[in-house]
């Protein structure tokens, strides 16, 4: 249905968005880990209007109708993008939740109308479907794009490579093909996301879904088979530019985030492992001489740990790595939000300067060893996660796991799952909010999308 | 009816394409905004006009060629006014079915054919065509004014008329609201300001068709 109007929550640049009013519901992707036992994963419905009696309690569940899925990233089916000038379509609606399976390669669209706190799934796109019109599987991060929403995949039907994108229509759903023309030396995938005012697509790398799908293999990390570039491509003509290596050592470069402001030609990237020092590390992507070149900003050392205190793949080490496995970065593009799911540190860095950061906050919460507790609960395991930040930069929702087959490498005593809320101080700080607590039974939650948008589901257009 | 009506109807379509985002003056101040320059703004809007008026120029050179061209002059007035009609239902059933186009940085050429792409896919040119069967010259009619003068050369200084009205107009409303946006307003203005006019615009496809069978 076309509106009259742009969709309100469409904002020309992510200064305006920064405006935005407050969310009052979250979305929140929860897998079941044990899908032999027949439950089904969902999508739930969280309450965030302090106002409502019901705040902070989950309100409305969608379950998924095959077990198994392995719900993970997901995203909306417009958003600020439609009001770019090349392609405009301002008057769609920011409605459907597009919610891949990760395992399943099933691509749920989810109508978040007439009643945001009882969606329903309105189609099922096939894993049959993206295969034969796009030949991939395994979907995982979703933009609204300028002309069609834009899909990862992991990887072919098989399991093997190569992973890409694929387009689907924002508003039939139809899976439009393959996005690449000339994909030159990219083999993996995992994130992407753009510079939309340099015309610049770019992508990162994780392993194909046979290197992963049982869990990360320890000789492949230290064999360092694994991903470890980013990709440059021409957004225009869908080709590869540039491989940006991160080398020797380091493995899985995972979440993309981009300057909200498309004249900046930069964006941060996390690192998850190096394989020298179990350490982990945040990259900026830039341009610079006519050229994109990536530079280490940020190294997060390991922390000393006794052997008793670790699952087993880590015995060996006497470490915890700090894992930041998921970034966030604020929409006026100073604070950056890194979630380190080993040592379970969330960490705020000032990144006004992008090759200058500076630490600004941190907070403990769960964690390998630390187990750090929340004042409502006592000790967590499992850590923060995927971080979610709200548009005007002052709530931060994480949650505690990470993909099934992993969690179980990491916290072998089984993730419970829970989301948490930390406050953040427009001028830096960053503190945990010590009634917020929300937990969840046999679920586990993994990304979080706000109500109306958030800091990493738009791209905008202009400054 | 006045004699100047055609005229005042070409370029109130060209001021509508001005006052369209989609159309241009949007792209304009993006460009500018990229680079912080006005003068980039101001740069833009010329290969979006001449892009528009390309686009344009195929429908007037094509009717003005037929009106010429005799025993066809029969079949095109029907044809024109069901391709309008027939254009307007697709547009109707298929909003979004526009060329694809996802690129920031953009030459003047690019920009015009950026500009041909739209205003092609808007059928900006097909309006037209009910004026253009009013103001073009048939063979064997005798024109109002311009009886003395060959066929050929009146069909071509009115084809150059409705490019010039149409395209002055859309230029004056386009750099007009482009520079107010850019200078004055900002932006923000989109949220409030950018109406869904296709249903009125698909309509007025239909009935420009329409209206063609009998005017």
């Amino acid at each position: 249905m076309a509106l009259w109007k742009p969709d309100p929550t469409f904002y020309p640049s992510s200064r305006m968005a920064t405006a935005a009013p407050p969310e009052t519901l979250a979305y929140i992707v929860a897998l079941n880990p044990t899908p032999s036992n027949g439950r089904h994963d969902a999508l739930c419905v969280l309450d965030l209007d302090p106002k409502s009696s019901t705040y902070g309690r989950l309100v409305g569940q969608v379950e998924m109708p095959n077990v198994g899925d392995e719900l993970h990233h997901f995203g909306w089916n417009a958003c600020s993008a439609a009001l770019c000038p090349y392609a405009p379509h301002p008057h769609v609606e920011r409605r459907y939740l597009l919610v891949p399976g990760l395992r399943s390669s099933r691509i749920h669209v989810i109508d978040t109308k007439p009643d945001p706190r009882n969606p329903r799934i309105v189609r099922v796109i096939e894993a049959e479907e993206i295969a034969s019109r796009a030949g991939y599987s395994r979907p995982h991060t979703i933009h609204c794009g300028p002309d069609a929403i834009y899909v990862s995949a992991l990887g072919a039907p098989n399991g093997e490579g190569p992973g890409g994108i694929f387009l689907l229509d924002c508003e039939t759903f139809d899976v439009l093909g393959r996005w690449e023309i000339d994909r030159g030396p990219q083999y993996f995938a995992y994130d992407f996301w753009w510079n939309l005012g340099h015309d610049v697509l770019v992508t990162s790398e994780w392993g194909t879904p046979n290197m992963f799908e049982k869990g990360l293999v320890p000789e492949l990390l230290l064999g360092e088979k694994y991903g470890r570039a980013v990709h440059v491509w021409d957004l225009k003509r869908r080709t590869h530019v540039r491989k940006l290596d991160a080398g020797e050592g380091y493995q899985l470069v995972f979440e993309l985030r981009p300057a909200h402001d498309p004249t900046k030609a930069y964006g941060f990237v996390n690192c998850v492992l190096s394989t020298k020092d179990l350490s982990g590390s945040i990259w900026v992507w830039h341009r610079a001489n006519g050229d994109w070149t990536m530079k280490k900003i940020i190294d997060i050392p390991a922390e000393p740990a006794s052997e008793d205190q670790l699952p087993p793949m880590l015995k060996g080490f006497k470490a915890v790595p700090p894992l930041p496995t998921d970034i966030n970065l604020s929409l006026d593009d100073r604070f950056l939000y890194v979630s380190c799911w080993g040592t379970g540190d969330m960490k705020q860095y000032d990144l006004s300067d992008p090759f200058n950061p500076k630490l600004t906050g941190s907070v403990r919460l769960g964690g390998i060893v630390s187990h750090a507790p929340h004042p409502k609960s006592g000790p967590l395991n499992g850590a923060m996660q995927m971080v979610e930040v709200s548009r005007d930069g002052r709530r931060i929702y994480v949650s505690n796991s990470l993909y099934s087959a992993i969690d179980e490498q990491f916290y072998p005593e089984g993730i419970k799952g829970w989301v948490a809320k930390l406050d953040a101080n427009p001028s830096g700080g960053l503190a945990l909010d010590p009634n917020f607590l929300v937990q969840f039974e046999h679920l586990r939650p993994h990304q979080i999308r706000l109500e109306g948008g958030d800091c990493s589901s738009d791209s905008f257009c202009y400054p | 009816m006045i004699a100047e009506w055609p005229w005042i109807v070409v370029a109130l379509l060209g001021a509508y394409h001005g006052l369209d985002p989609s159309m241009g003056w949007l792209f304009a101040v993006a460009l500018g905004l990229q680079e912080r320059r006005r003068s980039k703004v101001v740069w833009a809007l010329v290969p979006i006009a001449l892009g528009h008026l390309a686009s344009i120029a195929i429908v007037v050179a094509l009717v003005g060629g037929l009106r010429l061209a005799g025993p066809l002059e029969t079949c095109l007035r029907p044809a024109g006014a069901i391709a309008l009609i027939l254009f307007g239902v697709f547009r109707f059933l298929w909003p979004r079915a526009h060329p694809r186009w996802v690129a920031m940085r953009v030459n003047s050429l690019e920009l015009g054919l950026w500009s041909f792409l739209m205003a092609s896919a808007h059928g900006a040119g097909l309006m037209l065509f009910p004026i253009l069967m009013d103001v073009m010259p048939m063979k064997g009619l005798a024109m109002r004014h311009r009886g003395h003068m060959p066929i050929i050369a009146h069909t071509a200084l009115e084809g150059l008329a409705v490019l010039a009205v149409h395209t002055a107009a859309m230029l004056l409303v386009m750099g007009t609201i482009a520079l107010l946006v850019y200078e004055r307003f900002g932006l923000a203005i989109l949220k409030s300001a950018w109406v869904n006019l296709d249903f009125v615009w698909n309509g007025a496809l239909i009935a420009a068709g329409i209206m063609s069978f009998f005017v």
